[in-house]
């Protein structure tokens, strides 16, 4: 083995895979943008506006993954900090300024506040005690929204939010709001790329397949995995922000479980570990639910449940297809 | 030598299970650059002390100092950042990344910024290498870990142990499992090491232990039978009875030896 | 003052029953994940099938004939439920609870979509037995007797649960396979029957549980997910696979809940849901987690 060793010595040095991008990787993405900015020429209106709201929704789908595909948190209640966004968003654009880019700063820092005081009890737990403590937090969060009548507007939500104004305009022009949702959808993703690439998102990587191996070699995982649902409760607010800007309205809906189940639906649909996937799965998911929706008089839930089941049995590793069927060192194994 | 230059010192150090007293008021110095080796036939306590001094499991009692300085109630990971090393007995890698990047997350850990938030190449990416290359893995180091075999599962375990740059390492059974070419090379390995690192390792491979051994405690249920060197360790009546039960000398080695893929389960 | 004394009794006794009933709802839940690993969030939906049932067969004209025969059914499907569930949590024992649980929400999704469907989306509201319809006097303040009924019942239903789960061979193999599945498989039991029967006792529980409580909890659509986070909260309070734990859980979320909603009406849920972070934040494996679960 020694001389074998030794004469194999010309392989390539170590180098993290992931900081690196392919041009395959470059020209599929510029590709993608192009062709997402130059759909409001081609696209009815209301086909431009099902598209921004994708692009809302993968947003979304995408800081999920952050947790659950990079760091091995599975949250059932991410939409919380989706719909803090857009409350917050929206209160700014009504009491303080609809200049551009302040609702969209009330929204990222509404929802990193929010995932550290959340985070600091969720992230202590793990596996299914996370899965728990997530939705039950979300759930007192969504109750706030409609207890908190006279800033959220009740159970009917916040509505008639003022349109974000930029250079003096306001953004009501459908093609208009689309560029300003895909630029900010952008800077989302890139922010999300940048973490999980980097040295920090190896971190999170080592966290997820071996946490006591990382205790072992002296990392102290709580404080990376609480970054990572800050970051990730940030990226989520910035969606909402976005929601907020597109629909002139927030509701409870939005902070509620059907919510961070479709979300957490369009990241297994789409394979998580990866960025690009979990945005595929937010599309076929809004469709779904967009389309199907209104023909089954308001029973779109009823599709989305089907797809559920369907998606765990027939496509266990998504359509990326990355690292999901593989059990990881999870309860099962800590109470053997 | 003075107590005050043992890199490690256990008094009194005692864990329960309930009724099983898995350790039992053991008294351990370990000197620096030692290569100490904890025998002892199964169930003597031997990974439970070596998982008592990483700071895995905590004493019921007794404390612990490390360079001098008392970690009895420090966290693992505070311990870890001390430089206290370890590697388990069943390998306990990250089963998705590759060989490389297992060991580059403790290389990061020590040398390079683990909080960093965006991508960059690393300076310290020729240290992966150097370790790779140091346990004899650099040709599966683009490999991912759950598709390794046993024996370099346990190599690569030895290169993140030591790629966190501990002062003190603890093997819990490094060899178990090998090949005996496997455990050559590894017993290479441990020798070529630094005098810097002191080794505390468990192993029921009696030869490996009086080729690598500078200092051997044999604990028997629970508590310190004998400490000494190698020769006084095999020369002693007390130690072939605790192993055999018999004052025959003979079979010490024999006997014992094909002990050595057994396993002592972990007291939890 | 003695108005306070008045309300505290009342809470206590509201308590008592939201407690007992959400232990009965609990219990298999807790249990269905100590033995399988397998976190059903379709427990909720079950409850609510239940509830649906007595609201089916009982409605506005109760009488007991209606009333036993609402429980037959509702035991018949919560047996069926189980038996479901279990079938399709089978196939996925070796993947990772994020999947189990992606599957029991889905069918959870389905089961509430389907019973609003057939049940409308109106509050269906469910009148006790006849006779229980009125009140009791309970230390000079009126009380609706069907709660003090429900408190029995639950209290019954409790008690059998522990000697049946602490008592008894089977109870025995229960908490083994808690305690360690592999352990058991290694010493040759094959547990599978019983774990079936956990899985389908469960779900009848549950059932029963929606019939009982249908007077108080009237099922309407999002009651499921209500029941399914209030019996989780149970559950990790109490610890994973405890059935000590999820009863004394129970009784304090029962009292959280009473008196919070009878005090600060708007906060009960932050009481609710803060407790459930205070105790995680000291013991995060729930407060009897060491006692039975043994997890280490």
């Amino acid at each position: 083995m020694g001389a074998a060793g030794a004469g194999r010595l010309a392989r390539p040095p170590y180098r993290p895979g992931y900081a690196h991008v392919g041009w395959r990787a470059g020209t599929a993405t510029t590709v993608a943008v192009l062709a997402l900015a130059s759909a409001p020429f081609f696209l009815a209106p209301y086909a431009t506006t099902a598209l921004t709201r994708m692009l809302i929704f993968a947003l979304l789908a995408a800081s999920l993954d952050l947790l659950v595909g990079i760091t091995g948190l599975p949250s059932l209640g991410h939409a919380a900090y989706f719909g803090v966004g857009a409350y917050a968003a929206g209160w700014i654009a009504g009491h303080g300024t609809a200049a551009a880019p302040a609702p969209l700063l009330a929204a990222v820092a509404a929802g990193a506040l929010m995932a550290v005081a959340l985070g600091w009890v969720a992230v202590r737990s793990s596996g299914v005690f996370f899965l728990i403590i997530t939705l039950a937090l979300a759930e007192v969060v969504r109750q706030l929204a409609v207890s908190w009548e006279p800033v959220t507007g009740g159970s009917n939500g916040m509505y008639g939010i003022a349109a974000t104004r930029v250079g003096g305009t306001a953004l009501t022009n459908v093609a208009h709001l689309h560029w300003y949702v895909l630029f900010w959808f952008l800077v989302g993703l890139l922010v999300l790329w940048s973490l999980s690439a980097s040295p920090f998102g190896a971190t999170l990587r080592g966290i997820r397949d071996n946490e006591p191996r990382m205790r072992a070699v002296g990392y102290r995982p709580f404080r990376y995995k609480l970054a990572a649902f800050v970051a990730a409760g940030a990226v989520a607010g910035l969606a909402g922000g976005l929601l907020a800007a597109q629909q002139r309205l927030a509701t409870p809906e939005d902070l509620g479980f059907t919510t961070s189940a479709l979300a957490l639906l369009a990241v297994v649909i789409g394979g998580s570990g990866t960025i690009w996937g979990p945005c595929l799965g937010a599309a076929l998911v809004i469709l779904v639910r967009d389309s199907f929706g209104p023909s089954l008089d308001g029973h779109g839930p009823l599709v989305l449940g089907l797809v559920f089941i369907v998606v765990v049995y027939a496509m266990p590793r998504g359509v990326a297809g990355v690292r999901w069927s593989r059990r990881r060192p999870q309860l099962r194994t800590k109470a053997g | 030598m003075s107590e005050l230059d043992d890199v490690l010192r256990c008094a009194g150090v005692r864990r329960t299970f309930g009724a099983l007293r898995a350790v039992d008021g053991v008294d351990l110095a370990v000197a620096p650059g030692a290569r100490h080796a904890l025998i002892g036939p199964n169930g003597a306590g031997k990974s439970t002390l070596l998982r008592l001094i990483a700071g895995g499991q905590r004493v019921t009692s007794g404390r612990i100092w490390f360079d001098g300085r008392e970690v009895t109630s420090d966290p693992e990971v505070s311990r870890a950042r001390q430089g206290i090393g370890q590697t388990f007995q069943r390998s306990s890698l990250f089963r998705t990344l590759s060989v490389a990047e297992n060991v580059a997350l403790a290389v990061q850990r020590t040398r390079g910024r683990p909080w960093l938030p965006f991508p960059r190449r690393p300076g310290w990416a020729a240290r992966v290498d150097e370790m790779l290359r140091l346990v004899g893995v650099e040709d599966r180091a683009h490999h991912r870990v759950d598709t390794l075999s046993y024996a370099e599962c346990r190599q690569v375990e030895v290169a993140v142990a030591l790629a966190a740059e501990p002062r003190i390492l603890l093997l819990d059974e490094p060899a178990a499992g090998m090949s005996a070419a496997g455990t050559a090379r590894l017993l290479e390995l441990l020798r070529g090491l630094s005098a810097e690192i002191t080794l505390l390792f468990v192993e029921h491979d009696l030869d490996m232990v009086f080729e690598l051994a500078t200092e051997v405690t044999v604990l028997h249920l629970g508590r310190v039978l004998m400490s000494g060197a190698p020769t006084e360790v095999q020369a002693s009546e007390e130690v072939q009875r605790a192993y055999l039960g018999t004052g025959r000398r003979g079979e010490l080695f024999t006997t014992v030896r094909s002990m050595g893929g057994d396993h002592v389960t972990p007291g939890t | 003052m003695a108005n306070w004394v008045d309300i505290g009794v009342i809470a206590v006794l509201n308590g008592l029953a939201i407690g007992l009933l959400l232990f009965v709802v609990a219990v298999g839940l807790s249990l269905v994940f100590g033995m399988m690993d397998v976190l059903n969030l379709a427990h909720g939906a079950v409850f609510v099938a239940g509830a649906y049932v007595a609201w089916w067969v009982v409605g506005g004209s109760p009488t007991w004939t209606g009333w036993l025969a609402a429980l037959g059914v509702a035991l018949a499907v919560g047996a069926l439920a189980g038996g479901g569930l279990l079938l399709m949590t089978g196939p996925l024992a070796r993947r990772s609870h994020l999947e189990q649980a992606l599957l029991t929400l889905g069918v959870a999704l389905v089961v509430a979509e389907l019973l609003s469907l057939a049940f409308g989306e109106d509050v269906r509201s469910v009148s006790p037995p006849p006779g229980l319809g009125g009140t009791v006097s309970v230390l000079g303040n009126a009380y609706p007797a069907y709660r003090l009924l429900l408190i029995a019942l639950g209290a019954g239903l409790a008690v059998a649960a522990h000697v049946v789960v602490e008592r008894t061979p089977l109870g025995a193999l229960v908490r083994a396979t808690v305690a360690d599945r592999d352990m058991v498989a290694a010493v040759g039991i094959d547990a599978r029957l019983v774990r079936a029967g956990v899985f389908v006792v469960g779900s009848m529980l549950a059932t029963t549980a929606g019939v009982l409580g249908s007077p108080i909890y009237s099922p309407r659509p999002g009651l499921d997910s209500t029941i399914l986070i209030l019996a989780l909260v149970v559950v990790v309070i109490g610890g994973l696979g405890s059935v000590r734990g999820a009863l004394v859980a129970a009784l304090l979320i029962g009292q959280i809940e009473s008196t919070g909603r009878a005090l600060l009406s708007d906060l009960a849920s932050f009481l609710l849901f803060g407790s459930l972070a205070i105790v995680l934040a000291l013991r995060p494996r729930g407060l009897f987690a060491g006692a039975i679960g043994g997890q280490h």
